[in-house]
């Protein structure tokens, strides 16, 4: 019989890494899973300026791995692979994946999001040929050339910030004739020489030979389409959930996110979500942690309620 | 994996006959960062088959722009000297997805 754990973490961001971190802590042996990179969305930010305590020239990747490190000196174990699936019909739950699977006592889902596409014509075929997601990423590319960010959030506005940096000239393309990012924010974009906005302007098309050219423009306004050179377009019109693969296992809302109550509990007992895949009104860092702390510290009142304090046999 | 940069890839990726795997990384890509290990453990197993090479586009950004690369990660074919298939984006760049774009070229 293969090991039991008491929480089976999957996604190695923020908010898992929190997890790990709280239940390590309270003496349960956990792992954390993750197919991909680890410190989530927040690893492809360098502007963390907003996560208390992270001053002097925070950054994403550094913020992450500090966290990752933290959970990792308590005991959290940490796994790259792949979630394919679940099985939560018995009391001891199973993670199935990529490279074999994982039981445990409770499974804290915390898989995050991911950037939604814009569904403009020409997108999907200059994606990496200057359609870009991630400004950390790409923003070097770019360096005394002229970019497009679409969007009107936190991302948006601060990432056009970050893209400054390279970039001679960032044009922000918003639907509305406002922004929704923090006024903080939006108060330092504004005092940017090198930044300007097209309000009530949605991107029709991104088109290029090869690669990008400019995109044709509609104000919805007034209806006019105009065209626009540009070398690059930089792609914030929000996040999707991660949750096809606990699609149809807990309750999700009409986007996808996963509905759970205030101690994270999802519609299946011992089953938890944490941080940006669960339906809430502010998607950050610092309430990815929280969710994290708060659903690890439920896992164990969960385990204490459920499980008698027996040692479950293990394969040692 | 053999680092390319302006001054080799000529020699090594656009004048090599048969087919060659370019890795396009960067040093702020941390989803480029997080693939390296993968792609050095295919470059094990696989290197023998298939010529694995890996680009910093940081300190070659020219190179990258002319070879149509603005985007990372990016994995691009190369089969003598013409680039014949390539993938982008971290989504879609997986280990997985490297190691079946490889076994299509061995």
């Amino acid at each position: 019989m293969s090991k039991i754990y008491d929480v089976a973490i999957v996604g190695g961001g923020p908010a898992g890494l929190s997890a790990g971190l709280y239940a390590s802590r309270a003496k349960m042996s956990a792992i954390i899973i993750e197919k991909g990179k680890w410190g989530g969305q927040a690893s492809t930010t360098e502007e963390l300026e907003n996560y208390p305590g992270s001053v002097e020239h925070p950054t994403g990747p550094k913020v992450t791995e500090r966290m990752k490190l933290q959970a990792e000196a308590f005991g959290t174990e940490c796994l790259k692979d792949e979630v394919i699936g679940f099985d939560f019909l018995e009391k001891i739950k199973v993670v199935k994946l990529a490279k074999g699977e994982i039981k445990a006592k409770t499974v804290i889902f915390a898989a995050g999001a991911q950037p939604m596409l814009l569904g403009a014509p020409g997108e999907i075929e200059l994606r990496g040929k200057g359609v870009s997601y991630c400004a950390t990423c790409d923003a070097d590319f770019f360096t005394e050339l002229e970019v497009v960010a679409i969007g009107g959030g936190d991302a948006a506005v601060e990432e056009s910030i970050y893209l400054t940096k390279f970039a001679e000239k960032v044009t922000i393309v918003h639907r509305r004739d406002e922004f929704r990012a923090a006024k903080s924010i939006v108060e330092k974009a504004m005092q940017n020489d090198k930044i300007q906005v097209i309000w009530n302007t949605v991107v029709e098309e991104i088109y290029g030979d090869g690669i990008v050219e400019g995109i044709k423009m509609k104000n919805v306004q007034t209806g006019e389409v105009t065209d626009f050179k540009t070398d690059g377009v930089f792609v914030f019109v929000g996040t999707k959930p991660i949750t096809e693969t606990i699609k149809g296992h807990v309750e999700l809302d009409a986007k996808g996110y996963i509905i759970a109550d205030e101690e994270m509990r999802t519609s299946v007992e011992g089953v938890f979500a944490a941080g940006d895949v669960r339906v809430k009104s502010l998607r950050q860092v610092v309430t990815a942690c929280a969710d994290g702390a708060i659903a690890a510290v439920n896992a164990e009142k969960y385990i204490e309620k459920n499980f008698e304090h027996i040692t479950l046999p293990d394969a040692k | 994996m053999l680092d390319v940069t302006k001054d080799n890839f000529e020699a090594e990726v656009l004048q090599t006959s048969g087919a060659v795997l370019v890795d396009f990384w960067g040093e702020k890509c941390e989803p480029c960062k997080a693939l390296m290990p993968e792609v050095h453990k295919l470059a094990e197993q696989y290197g023998d088959k298939l010529k694995m090479c890996k680009l910093n586009t940081t300190e070659n950004r020219r190179l990258a722009i002319s070879q149509k690369v603005l985007g990372l990660p990016t994995f691009i074919i190369y089969k003598d000297g013409e680039k014949i298939k390539e993938i982008s984006g971290a989504e879609n760049c997986t280990p997985e997805s490297i190691e079946t774009l490889i076994k299509e070229f061995i």
